[in-house]
């Protein structure tokens, strides 16, 4: 049979892609991210049309904050290199630490969030509500859909981690972590334009 | 279809709704597509009938819109797209030798979000009338302001059925990619597969923007967004963006598998190999390229600027040079060959000089200062009914007589099929040449009358005709199906047409895993070649062994059940006097289709194996 892998040495170095199921999974979820990528980048450029249709509400420059974003962003970035760690243990067969590293991925992704959720909290006192002006639509629902996509992010690996936690890495396993892990870096790569697009241009007014 | 099954123990509903197996799959997205084809070509008659004569009251201004509106959106989303996916389902595979798709889940996961999807938009009906804003939906008229209930069933209906589409596309990039059998490089690809690649990358790139603009349109309308509101800092002209980066490549997305279907069938019936292989893949490429370069010439008339304008009209005269490297290779491939004229062969025949004239008056709207005339007329319509009919249909037709004997083990009628074949021509032709002058003598696109004396009464009552002209032929087609079920004679050899690629290998009826031993393929139009040069059996890669196959699930079904009732759920928030609260509906809707995903997620579902036996017993069986 074609997608079998021969397991008496031990994992293959790429468990991941090593069989055809791996191959595909690995492929496909490449496309899906390159679709994702599209989808983010309508909801970027209708930010950056919109972003001065404050309406009389308030803008940017009134509301960003340099120190709670720069906060955010390390935890979102330390939790994408935990999740690469975690990627070299899998291909190291040590399931512990993979294991480990993923915890550490979804507390740090917790933290994001909730800093988050803060921050929109805190916006919306400032009397930028959703509906207040184009600019406040499309600042939430651009920052508000990223925030989304950690949400279910945290979901899968979390469910990952609980299905899995006793198995140690198999074949069928090594692929969903890694897809897993792949999406979580893919929102941390559209965090870093967030943070440049809208909060680095929307202070520096550029 | 009668497909050796090695589950007989399911019943026959069961076995259809949690089927994965790619030619089944096929059917479902034949019938559901032929459905809505029917329906929305239904609204269109209605629609000739009010226009018919002047100052007819055969229809409300309101129920015309809505015709209007769900006509273009029915048939380009929900008619084309899934008869396009029908052939691509079940021919790549075999074309490319494998035994399924990559990921036979998401192609049953594929169907039903789209089946459900187009659920969720044809309801509107029962609650207050359709949308009627235009298939493109352009804001201001679509906005809470101005359209009713029927625009939300738009926006959440084409949502989710174009989450469908999209994860179907994703599967056939990968199944195209990485499922090929020993030998089948890609420039020894059909047409069709490479086809089928290229509209599955453009779906990739076009229906999400797509859904990133009908979830502004929905945020808008129920959430109260401001993102096409001017007073309050919004841009009514994004929409239109949007909407043609998504709009353009759609028009490719469905008239590139029609051009690898007329790439199948005209070589098979003109027995010569396709002219110029190598320039076909790069005209696709290109045109595929091109398509993203273009969505500007839509929207000439906004006023975007002469630079704007005039780069884009270059781009878009630009594509003409690889269609038409297209429509000489198919010249080419007709000369000099043995051609067979049966129904199949008609339709892909004709199709050349008719896209050649939609071709025509594309470059003509393409250049910026005549637009300004034609904009929103009927040269319009006949322009994209020119491209789609004539393009796309005519297609679909020649690909529905020519698979059809592989599909359903018999063919269709050959004397029906033709006098199906020579009304529909001649009722295409008469309902839209004439629109071509009825759009430069003045008349309005979209438009439910106009006034006496203004010399179109005659021409719109040619056109009327002319449609029910292509409406008698679809019911030619429908009688031929029953017809030809009842009284054709079922096929029992592989290759009926005496084919060329590899599809015509495997037996009729297809097994279900397709191939028992996996062919090596040695050329283009592998089965051709095995026929001249070999024994005219395919040389297999592999040995006969247990074949790995995989489960059918409920899922799909549920998922796509989850979507329509969240995204009922939503339309629901902006009705007035719902019996349940919506929050109720969106929780059950989003508890289904999350909750199977994570059922999904947590079990391992590794298959079953059909043994070596029964392997061998089914194929003594088929052969």
């Amino acid at each position: 049979m074609a997608g079998s892998v021969d397991l008496s040495k031990g994992l293959p170095s790429h468990p991941e892609k090593s069989t055809l199921e791996g191959k595909n999974k690995f492929l496909g979820f490449w496309i899906f991210l390159g679709g994702e990528t599209i989808m983010f980048a309508t909801f970027f450029g209708t930010f950056l049309g919109l972003r001065e249709g404050t309406a009389g509400g308030p803008s940017a420059e009134e509301l960003f904050s340099m120190p709670l974003v720069f906060i955010m962003t390390m935890l979102l970035l330390t939790s994408s290199l935990t999740s690469v760690l975690a990627m070299f243990s899998m291909k190291k067969n040590n399931f512990k630490n993979m294991l480990v590293l993923m915890i550490v991925t979804v507390l740090l992704g917790l933290g994001f969030l909730g800093f988050e959720i803060y921050e929109f909290v805190e916006y919306v006192h400032h009397g930028l509500g959703y509906t207040t002006s184009a600019f406040a639509s499309s600042f939430y629902t651009l920052v508000g859909l990223h925030g989304a996509h950690v949400l279910f992010g945290l979901c899968w690996i979390t469910t990952l981690i609980i299905r899995y936690s006793r198995s140690g890495i198999t074949l069928t396993n090594a692929p969903k972590f890694y897809v897993a892990s792949l999406y979580w870096h893919f929102i941390d790569v559209v965090w870093v334009f967030i943070f440049t697009v809208v909060y680095l241009m929307g202070i520096g007014g550029a | 279809m009668a497909t050796a099954t090695a589950t007989k123990d399911k019943s026959v509903l069961w076995d259809w709704l949690t089927t994965v197996d790619h030619k089944k799959l096929a059917v479902l997205y034949l019938i559901a597509g032929t459905l809505f084809f029917v329906k929305a070509g239904m609204m269109a008659l209605f629609m000739r009938i009010q226009l018919m004569s002047a100052e007819n009251d055969f229809l409300t201004g309101q129920t015309f819109n809505e015709l209007i509106t769900m006509h273009g959106t029915i048939m380009l989303f929900l008619a084309a797209t899934p008869l396009i996916f029908a052939f691509m389902n079940f021919v790549i595979p075999l074309q490319i030798g494998a035994r399924d798709v990559a990921f036979p889940f998401v192609n049953a996961l594929g169907f039903w979000i789209f089946f459900f999807g187009g659920l969720l938009l044809s309801v509107s009906w029962f609650f207050g009338g359709g949308p009627d804003a235009g298939w493109t939906a352009y804001v201001p008229l679509s906005s809470g302001e101005y359209a009713d209930l029927g625009l939300d069933f738009y926006v959440l209906g084409l949502q989710v059925s174009g989450i469908g589409t999209l994860v179907s596309a994703i599967n056939f990039i990968v199944t195209i990619i990485n499922m090929r059998a020993p030998g089948m490089t890609m420039m020894r690809m059909p047409l069709f597969c490479w086809t089928g690649l290229v509209v599955s990358i453009l779906i990739v790139f076009a229906f999400t923007p797509l859904a990133a603009g009908l979830a502004l349109l929905m945020l808008d309308r129920i959430f109260g967004g401001q993102f096409f509101i001017p007073d309050m800092g919004g841009n009514a002209v994004l929409w239109q963006h949007i909407f043609w980066i998504f709009g353009h490549p759609e028009v490719y997305i469905l008239v590139l598998p029609a051009f690898g279907i007329i790439s199948e069938v005209i070589p098979a019936f003109s027995r010569k190999r396709l002219f110029g292989y190598t320039a076909m893949v790069f005209a696709t490429l290109v045109i595929a390229f091109l398509g993203f370069m273009v969505w500007v010439h839509h929207m000439f008339t906004v006023g975007l600027g002469p630079i704007t304008n005039s780069v884009f009209a270059i781009a878009t005269m630009g594509i003409a040079v690889p269609t038409g490297i297209k429509i000489f290779n198919w010249l080419f491939t007709m000369w000099g060959g043995k051609i067979t004229f049966n129904t199949a062969m008609l339709c892909a025949s004709s199709f050349v000089p008719t896209f050649v004239l939609g071709g025509v008056t594309g470059v003509m709207l393409a250049m910026v200062p005549v637009d300004y005339l034609y904009h929103d007329t009927y040269f319009v319509v006949a322009h994209f009914h020119y491209i789609i009919i004539g393009g796309i249909v005519l297609g679909l037709l020649a690909g529905t007589y020519y698979w059809y004997p592989k599909m359903f083990g018999h063919k269709l009628n050959e004397k029906l099929g033709i006098l199906m074949f020579w009304l529909f021509y001649i009722g295409f032709h008469m309902t839209f040449f004439i629109q071509h002058i009825l759009g430069l003598i003045g008349m309005p696109r979209r438009v439910y009358t106009y006034l006496e004396g203004q010399g179109m009464e005659t021409m719109n009552l040619v056109s009327s005709i002319g449609s029910f002209v292509m409406g008698a032929a679809i019911l030619v087609l429908v009688i031929n199906v029953v017809y030809s079920a009842f009284n054709s004679e079922r096929i029992t050899v592989n290759d009926p047409w005496d084919a060329r690629t590899l599809e015509w290998s495997t037996p009729t009826p297809i097994p279900e895993y397709n191939f028992a031993q996996t062919p090596q393929v040695r050329s283009l139009d592998p089965w051709f070649y095995e026929k001249v040069h070999g024994d005219g059996t395919m040389k297999p890669a592999e040995p006969m062994t247990d074949i790995h196959m995989p489960n059918g699930s409920i899922l799909p079904f549920v998922i796509g059940l989850g979507l329509f009732t969240w995204g009922f759920g939503m339309v629901m928030m902006n009705m007035e006097n719902t019996i349940v609260p919506p929050f109720l509906v969106i929780g059950t809707g989003v508890i289904l289709t999350f909750g199977s995903m994570l059922i999904r997620s947590i079990k391992e579902d590794h298959g079953y194996h059909i043994p070596l036996e029964q392997v061998k017993k089914i194929e003594k069986e088929v052969s």
